[in-house]
């Protein structure tokens, strides 16, 4: 039996993951911060004006500055407006915020889950294509009544996500396998897995040649607010960021599993059987990853596409990480990368700053997270702490 | 050569390690620091080997002050340092550890281990370390290993050796031999700082004590002071250093260990045909050096180390091939030998740790709902029967000092009805005032008639606690003696030496004086 199996003392590179990983908020909004600031500046130096202005800057630097500040200002301003209010669409464009965020909210949610077990999964965008293509399959190839119908749509898409993480789960408590390869190899076999089940009868619209699948039946859609694409998909990550939450702080299996991820060797000598333990949050983590594929296929496209997961799965993790791999946390990082991608557009539209320049933001923001002294010495937190630091590492030498 | 520490304060942040310390080391002095775990020895020690820079205060090398801006800098200034884990590259051989850092080279850069073995050799012979400088030092038993980390201190002309805990890790036989090692050293004109909570060793080889508590010097003392004086002087108050404890009612014998065997992965028997009973209201001490099977014993009982052959019974029934959990649930309260590893999350709150294996039972749990209140009353009241000192029980478990965390460990392990009751190590690391307390409850437990199994390295904590004692030498029992055995036959046992014979030579050694 593997449970007699011991389990290795967390190491050095523990402490770095969970730092990453779960370290204080402040980190991350200050984070956010610094990655705006940058971002801004950047949009600044291809401006055609802050060049131009650039070139007499020592006749006149008050016009270069003017620039540089307009430059950053009004895409940010254009960001919001597409993204959250503009004078002409209200609050319409916080809508579209929303519904962007949602598959976020779920999959961040499912890679924060694995994280505070200890487990880095990378597979979201594996399990959220797995999810959608069986959420998918019953939406548009089954015929049932109404809520019956969506109910299953979501079962299956829950089930599709829990079964291709849960699968990494076992292979990891079985074999000693490293989730992080797992999950990577797992995501490839997903996406070709997608790509040739929609070039099938089964999968394909009929009549058509492209890779899509038919659209779902009416019945098999989340209802959504008129005259937006919200759908009740958001309610469902309401829902599930509620759950999570729960999980980890009053329930027994949540305990289970952060033991788990802090420290195996207690928890082992605790009596939590380490194996399953792991199983059960990858497929946890693995089925709200699957939601994310549902939200997707009967919330957004109403369709299966070989695109079904964008860059989701990978853009969980940087949510993930920017909620501290805490529920609600996550929640609202999903908020925020959605307001991004919702007013990227709008942004592109009126100032023409490229979209690309929203996923720097968005890099930066993990760089931030993932080296946590930057940030701290940018705004000159814990000065006096770091000498103790490097005292005490000496100490550990 | 004369050392003196003149008013030395180390601060982290607000937290004072040391507070103005005055020590003068003479020539040719054995200088004892006497402490509790956590009172600052350590620290201090590392501000005189140059590893952190003192707040404030000065170091002087006869009268003359230094600054030491790294352990180089002491090393050239003539301190050599022992440290409580060594520092040696196990795949190297004697040699090649002693030139690491000082290598002598021939032209072009290539190394000349010559030089280095021969300074090897004059220094062996000249204290009788027996130690061939090209032996590998993984090969060496723990106590060759800790004359290599001298010699390579000796190597490097230190004058002032500093010693932190060096007998933790050894036999009560190489406990002699060392401090025989250190009369030596002194002799030939070395001087030496000598950390240590022992009271025992710190007597036999001190020429000046110096007792310090938390970070600030409270005394220096002859070596002739009474221990129970030089105890409460370390702990602050007033410590009954004996037990005094009732002799053991021993009931049925509901424990039986019958030639349990454990073979590692690398193929090595760990643990060879182990058997032994423990009676209802018995205490049984395992002695033995560390690594001699203690930690596959323990382990093999809970279900975490996989058994190759034999039975564990409790109560009749079998323990062994089931799940940790059912193995906890049948009764057995256990106490990992390493706190920090196996006994606790640190960075749970104490309330989580509080119930870390009670958590999916009643109260604590109903269905996969955890109770959070009973948690938190459980937490309160076991913070106040244990008396772990903390101002919040949602604080990590890892802002305790070890004391309280190992109270922590304790007080969840015995809050619950026991069938047997193991701890390994219970007072590692803990200070005098806790083992005190500590022991009355291991005490208190077989008193309700629950048996118990101690497993010590301290021989000192075994000879307290056992009213029988098992000596694991090599992975086999290498004897079960009654309480009141000689400290010395114990020793003997622990080294390999049969339990007859170790009374015979004793009862010798005994007519020979």
């Amino acid at each position: 039996m593997s449970e007699n199996k011991r389990v290795a003392a967390p190491k050095a590179q523990n402490d770095l993951f969970r730092k990453i990983t779960q370290g204080p908020g402040l980190v991350s909004v200050l984070g956010v911060i610094v990655a705006l600031v940058i971002g801004g500046l950047l949009i600044a130096v291809t401006d055609r004006r802050v060049i131009e202005t650039a070139g007499y800057f020592f006749a006149r630097p008050g016009d270069f500055l003017s620039a540089v500040w307009k430059a950053g200002t009004q895409s940010y301003v254009a960001l919001f407006n597409g993204s959250i209010y503009n004078s002409a669409q209200g609050f319409s464009p916080f809508l579209e915020t929303l519904t962007v965020s949602t598959p976020l909210i779920c999959a961040g949610l499912g890679v924060a889950l694995a994280f505070r077990a200890g487990l880095f999964n990378i597979g979201a965008q594996g399990q959220i294509i797995i999810g959608a293509t069986m959420a998918g399959y019953v939406g548009f190839a089954w015929n049932l009544p109404i809520v019956l119908h969506l109910l299953l749509v979501i079962v299956f898409g829950l089930i599709g996500g829990a079964l291709w993480g849960g699968l990494v789960g076992l292979l990891k408590a079985r074999t000693g396998a490293h989730e992080v390869i797992l999950t990577i190899m797992f995501n490839y076999v997903a996406l070709y897995l997608l790509d040739f089940l929609m070039n099938t009868e089964m999968f394909r619209r009929p009549g058509s040649t492209n890779p899509i699948s038919p659209v779902l039946g009416s019945s098999a859609v989340f209802p959504s607010l008129p005259g937006s694409r919200l759908h009740l998909g958001f309610v469902m990550a309401i829902a599930l960021t509620i759950f999570v939450a729960w999980l980890l702080k009053r329930s027994t299996l949540g305990f289970e599993l952060r033991a788990v991820g802090h420290n195996p060797a207690a928890a082992q000598t605790a009596g939590v059987n380490v194996a399953r333990a792991t199983i059960l949050a990858m497929a946890i983590a693995g089925a709200l990853a699957g939601a994310a594929g549902v939200a997707q296929v009967a919330g957004t496209e109403k369709v299966l596409t070989a695109g079904i997961a964008g860059s989701l799965g990978f853009d969980a993790i940087t949510v993930a990480l920017l909620g501290r791999s805490t529920p609600w946390g996550t929640f609202f990082a999903g908020l925020l990368f959605g307001a991004f991608r919702a007013g990227a557009v709008n942004m592109q539209i009126s100032t023409g700053t490229p979209i690309d320049i929203v996923l720097v933001v968005q890099s930066l923001i993990v760089l931030f997270i993932a080296a946590p002294p930057l940030v701290k010495a940018i705004f000159g937190l814990n000065k006096k702490k770091r000498k103790t630091r490097s005292a005490t590492t000496m100490a550990g030498a | 050569m004369k050392l003196e520490l003149r008013g030395i304060s180390k601060a982290f942040g607000s937290f004072y390690a040391n507070k103005g310390i005055d020590l003068v080391v003479e020539d040719r002095q054995i200088h004892c620091l006497l402490g509790e775990n956590g009172a600052g020895k350590s620290t201090l020690m590392n501000v005189l080997y140059g590893l952190y820079q003192p707040t404030e205060g000065e170091i002087l090398v006869d009268d003359k002050p230094v600054e030491f801006s790294g352990p180089g800098d002491a090393m050239a200034a003539g301190i050599g340092m022992v440290h409580q884990h060594f520092m040696l590259i196990p795949v190297f051989t004697v040699a090649e550890n002693v030139a690491l850092g000082a290598e002598a080279t021939k032209g072009a850069g290539v190394l000349d281990l010559e030089v280095t073995r021969r300074r090897i050799r004059e220094i062996s012979d000249r204290y009788g370390f027996h130690v061939d400088p090209d032996a590998l030092v993984e090969d060496l038993p723990v106590g060759v290993q800790q004359r290599v980390e001298i010699i390579k201190a000796l190597v490097r002309e230190a004058k002032v050796l500093i010693l932190d805990e060096p007998t933790a890790v050894l036999t009560p036989q190489e406990t002699d031999e060392l401090l025989e090692i250190m009369r030596q050293l002194k002799a030939n004109g070395t001087s030496i700082v000598f950390i240590s909570h022992k009271l025992r060793e710190v007597k036999a080889v001190s020429d000046v004590i110096t007792v310090i508590r938390r970070g600030e010097v409270v005394g220096s003392v002859e070596p002739s002071t009474d221990t129970t004086e030089l105890a409460n002087l370390m702990v602050g108050r007033a410590v009954q250093l004996s037990l005094q404890k009732a002799a053991a009612v021993p009931g049925e014998a509901t424990f039986q260990v019958r030639d349990l065997s454990v073979i590692d992965e690398s193929g090595t028997t760990t643990l060879d045909s182990v058997s032994f009973d423990i009676h209802q209201g018995e205490i049984l001490a395992v002695a033995g050096v560390q690594g001699n099977g203690q930690t596959e014993l323990t382990e093999a009982i809970l279900g975490t180390q996989m058994v190759t052959g034999g039975s564990v019974k409790l109560q009749g029934k079998e323990l062994t091939g089931r799940s940790v959990k059912s193995v906890l649930r049948s009764g057995v309260g256990f106490v990992p030998e390493d706190r920090s590893v196996h006994g606790l999350i640190p960075e749970f709150s104490i309330e989580e740790n509080m119930i870390l294996d009670l958590y999916d039972r009643p109260p604590f749990a109903k269905g996969l709902s955890m109770k959070l209140g009973e948690v938190k009353r459980n937490a309160a009241k076991q913070i106040q029967d244990f008396d772990v000192r903390t101002d919040n029980p949602l604080n990590p478990a890892s802002s305790l000092s070890g004391g309280n965390q190992q109270k922590v460990v304790m007080a969840r392990e015995l809050s619950r009805p026991l069938k047997l009751f193991i701890a390994s190590q219970p007072t590692r690391g803990v200070d005098v005032g806790s083992i005190e307390f500590l022991h009355r409850r291991i005490v208190a437990e077989r008193d309700a008639g629950t048996p118990v199994m101690i497993v010590s390295t301290e021989l000192d904590e075994v000879m307290e606690l056992a009213d029988r004692i098992a000596v694991l030498y090599k992975g086999k029992i290498n004897g079960i003696v009654p309480a009141g055995t000689p400290r010395e036959v114990l020793g003997l046992m622990m080294a390999g030496v049969s339990a007859e014979e170790a009374m015979e030579q004793h009862h010798t050694e005994g007519e020979d004086q």
